[in-house]
């Protein structure tokens, strides 16, 4: 067994450096991914021992970086594209949404569009306008793409090389806040299917469903609920289209209470989608209803402010307690 | 032309083109010599509106590419363009008949897809947009399998593959980037086949066409933009699109531009060799303009008559590119008339065909909304697949 501790960085470079090892055809393709190594330095290395036609530094332009992944992932090649912050892939929206995501479909299933769109997101670091939004929404909306985001090490490892192995467009969240955060990653495990639900942490009183970076701010709430005698679940979705209804059903059967936590608007969020599915399955199970902990309908305010903004520990827990409270 | 003036205008006009790929040395293109904001600017023409054969200036680095054409060959092409049209009457009639729900007319670009669509090679790839019936002609493609999506049974449906055909491509632009990055595929591939995207001159007002440039100058890949300079964009005409004559945008972007008569399927066949060498040579994009007209409306659903004027369409009507050639075969003695009534029952075999197989097509099964979403499965389109099967099913047993 090849278990060692690695950053969700270090965890997300070796997985794309495996992937170039495996498969000839993967192509790392960005803004600055060269020589610099990625703004976040998940690329590092990877140019020199690759070379410059495997990881391939690109011009500014992100309709151009999705667009030209298209024609390679059609000339047999198998693009990881980054795009270098969240509010960027703006974009490069038009070329996601009205191509890559209907190629497949459009063609009867003739074609495949095996495309990965890495993009570090969500707030926690002080930085600018534009580098800390939460879109997934927009993305899981659209049929024809898979949406996905780690939370942890392992899984970062793990759900890259899976969505590299997928023939589906799949786009890549990465938890930017998380990037430094280590954990264990077992390079020789047999992965897991990259859809599934992972129960992060047992309980019996009320479910915590997040994932991304909201993963660790549920599990600890957990940690300081359980201190209040109180048993939480925290379920990791691990993805966002599609959701592992069953894996949070069976958890929410468990529990009978459930509160959807992530940093992404709440209006029309992940967890809206959610809480409608979970209310349908389970209506006759719940003790409460499903209650969601999220951004507000405001633009992601200036860094000064992001602490106030992000759901922390005392958010979750008032969640937690309201729905204790039915 | 004597072979001496030939021979000492050919430097002149290749100067920019021989050298090496390296992207700011072969940005001097040959036809893009400094014409601004000129109304009528140099056309590359082998054959005028009055089907003469002519030898120029203009035309002298690229005559050579057709050099091997035959008196056959032409028929060939002027049957190309012939069945070609009446395809596209064809399927004009089927949209007013209500059997199309839209159709793109190709009526007046005959020349620009026949000649650089027979410019190609079969190992090349061809990103179309929406209007490129000839060029699918040219590729194999059974000419019915297009009209698939404008009956509204698919989006496209064909194996692009099976041609080295894409799909149509509706959003404006789009298609340029796919071509790039296929061509940076090819050329990673160490591959000598070449890559054309189809667009018009509205599209060279959208990001994706300046991105598409960029991205395929920087990589020096090897793509041939081919732009259908057709004069309109809807009711759009191009002085909303550009304030220089489009082929010289290249020059910017470090690769050549030339301006062809659109409506001369011997020059657009010259041009698209040239510029299709030129990418196998490993000397990166060209941006052919083929300077054209689009005959009849955008699609079937505007009307023409509310933006533009009579006399201008009918001065392009003298240019007609089909009937430029009929001219030249018949004053060359290159056709007669049973050839010309040979192809004319040809073509009624055609129209007929395309009737019957529209008419025929079948609506698509309702569960193939649910198929080829995605490629490994998806569990919602799964669990909403078996739902809407189980809702249909409920009519069945009489509820």
């Amino acid at each position: 067994m090849a278990t060692e501790k690695m950053s969700i960085a270090k965890a997300l470079n070796e997985s794309l450096r495996k992937a170039l090892e495996t498969d000839p055809k993967v192509l790392i393709m960005g803004e600055d991914v060269g020589k610099l190594g990625g703004v976040f330095r998940i690329t590092d290395g990877l140019q020199k021992d690759f070379g410059e036609e495997r990881v391939i530094d690109t011009p500014l332009a992100e309709s151009g970086i999705v667009g030209t992944a298209i024609g390679l992932a059609l000339r047999g090649y198998r693009p990881v594209v980054e795009i270098q912050f969240d509010g960027f892939v703006f974009p490069a929206y038009d070329q996601i949404v009205t191509q890559l995501a209907k190629m497949h479909a459009r063609a009867l299933g003739k074609i495949k569009m095996p495309v990965v769109v890495r993009i570090p997101y969500a707030g926690g670091i002080g930085a600018v306008e534009h580098h800390s939004e939460s879109p997934e929404a927009l993305f899981a909306h659209v049929p024809g793409l898979k949406v996905v985001s780690p939370s942890n090490a392992s899984d970062a490892y793990w759900m890259l090389q899976q969505a590299i192995l997928s023939d589906d467009p799949v786009i890549f969240f990465e938890p930017k806040r998380r990037y430094w955060d280590k954990g264990e990653v077992d390079t020789d495990a047999i992965p897991y299917q990259l859809h599934k639900a992972r129960v992060a942490r047992e309980g019996a009183d009320v479910t915590l469903a997040a994932y991304g970076p909201m993963v660790k701010v549920c599990l600890e709430a957990a940690a300081a609920a359980a201190e209040e005698g109180k048993s939480i679940e925290v379920v990791d979705l691990r993805s966002m289209s599609p959701v592992d209804f069953d894996g949070i059903q069976a958890s929410v059967e468990k529990t009978r209470r459930l509160v959807v936590v992530h940093e992404a608007p709440v209006f029309l969020g992940v967890g809206s989608e959610i809480a409608a599915r979970i209310t349908e399955r389970c209506f006759y199970h719940l003790e409460a209803p499903v209650l969601r902990v999220g951004g507000f309908h405001a633009p992601y305010p200036p860094a000064r402010l992001e602490d106030e903004y992000l759901p922390g520990l005392d958010r979750v827990l008032d969640a937690v307690d309201r729905s204790l409270a039915y | 032309m004597t072979v001496e003036s030939t021979a000492a205008r050919k430097p002149r006009r290749s100067s920019g083109t021989k050298r090496a790929a390296g992207a700011a040395s072969a940005a001097k293109p040959a036809a893009a010599t400094a014409q601004t904001q000129d109304a009528e600017p140099q056309l590359v023409q082998l054959l005028t509106p009055e089907g003469e054969r002519v030898d120029n200036a203009e035309n002298a680095e690229f005559a050579p590419f057709v050099a091997d054409i035959t008196t056959e060959d032409l028929r060939g092409l002027y049957r190309d363009m012939v069945l070609t049209r009446r395809f596209d009457g064809e399927a004009t009639s089927l949209q007013r008949q209500g059997e199309l729900g839209l159709w793109a007319s190709l009526l007046g670009q005959e020349a620009a897809q026949i000649g650089s669509g027979r410019a190609l090679r079969g190992d090349d790839y061809v990103f179309p947009t929406y209007r490129e019936h000839g060029v699918a002609w040219c590729r194999g493609v059974d000419p019915t399998n297009l009209l698939g999506m404008f009956r509204g049974v698919n989006h496209g449906g064909w194996d692009p593959n099976t041609n080295n055909f894409h799909l149509y491509t509706i959003v404006i632009g789009s298609q340029t980037l796919h071509a790039t990055g296929y061509a940076m595929g090819v050329a990673k591939d160490g591959a000598d086949s070449a890559v054309i995207a189809y667009f018009g001159d509205g599209a060279s007002s959208q990001g994706d066409v300046a991105e598409a440039f960029t991205f395929s100058a920087v990589y020096n890949s090897p793509v041939v933009f081919f732009c259908q300079n057709n004069q309109w964009a809807i009711s759009e005409p191009t002085e909303r699109q550009m304030r220089v004559p489009l082929y010289q945008r290249a020059q910017g972007f470090g690769f050549p531009g030339v301006r062809v008569d659109g409506n001369d399927v011997l020059a657009c066949l010259a041009v698209t060799r040239w510029a299709l060498e030129r990418a196998r040579r490993g000397e990166g994009p060209t941006l052919v303009e083929a300077f054209t007209y689009r005959m009849g409306a955008h699609t079937t659903s505007d009307d023409p008559t509310k933006y533009r004027r009579d006399e201008e369409t009918a001065a392009w009507e003298a240019k007609d590119p089909i009937l430029r050639l009929k001219t030249h075969l018949l004053a060359t003695g290159g056709a007669d008339e049973a050839f010309f009534a040979e192809l004319e029952a040809e073509s009624e075999v055609l129209g007929k065909r395309v009737r019957e197989v529209v008419r025929a097509m079948p609506d698509p099964d309702t569960m193939a909304i649910f198929e080829n979403v995605y490629a490994d499965g998806h569990a919602l389109v799964d669990e909403e697949r078996a739902q809407f099967a189980a809702y249909l099913a409920s009519f069945e047993e009489g509820h």
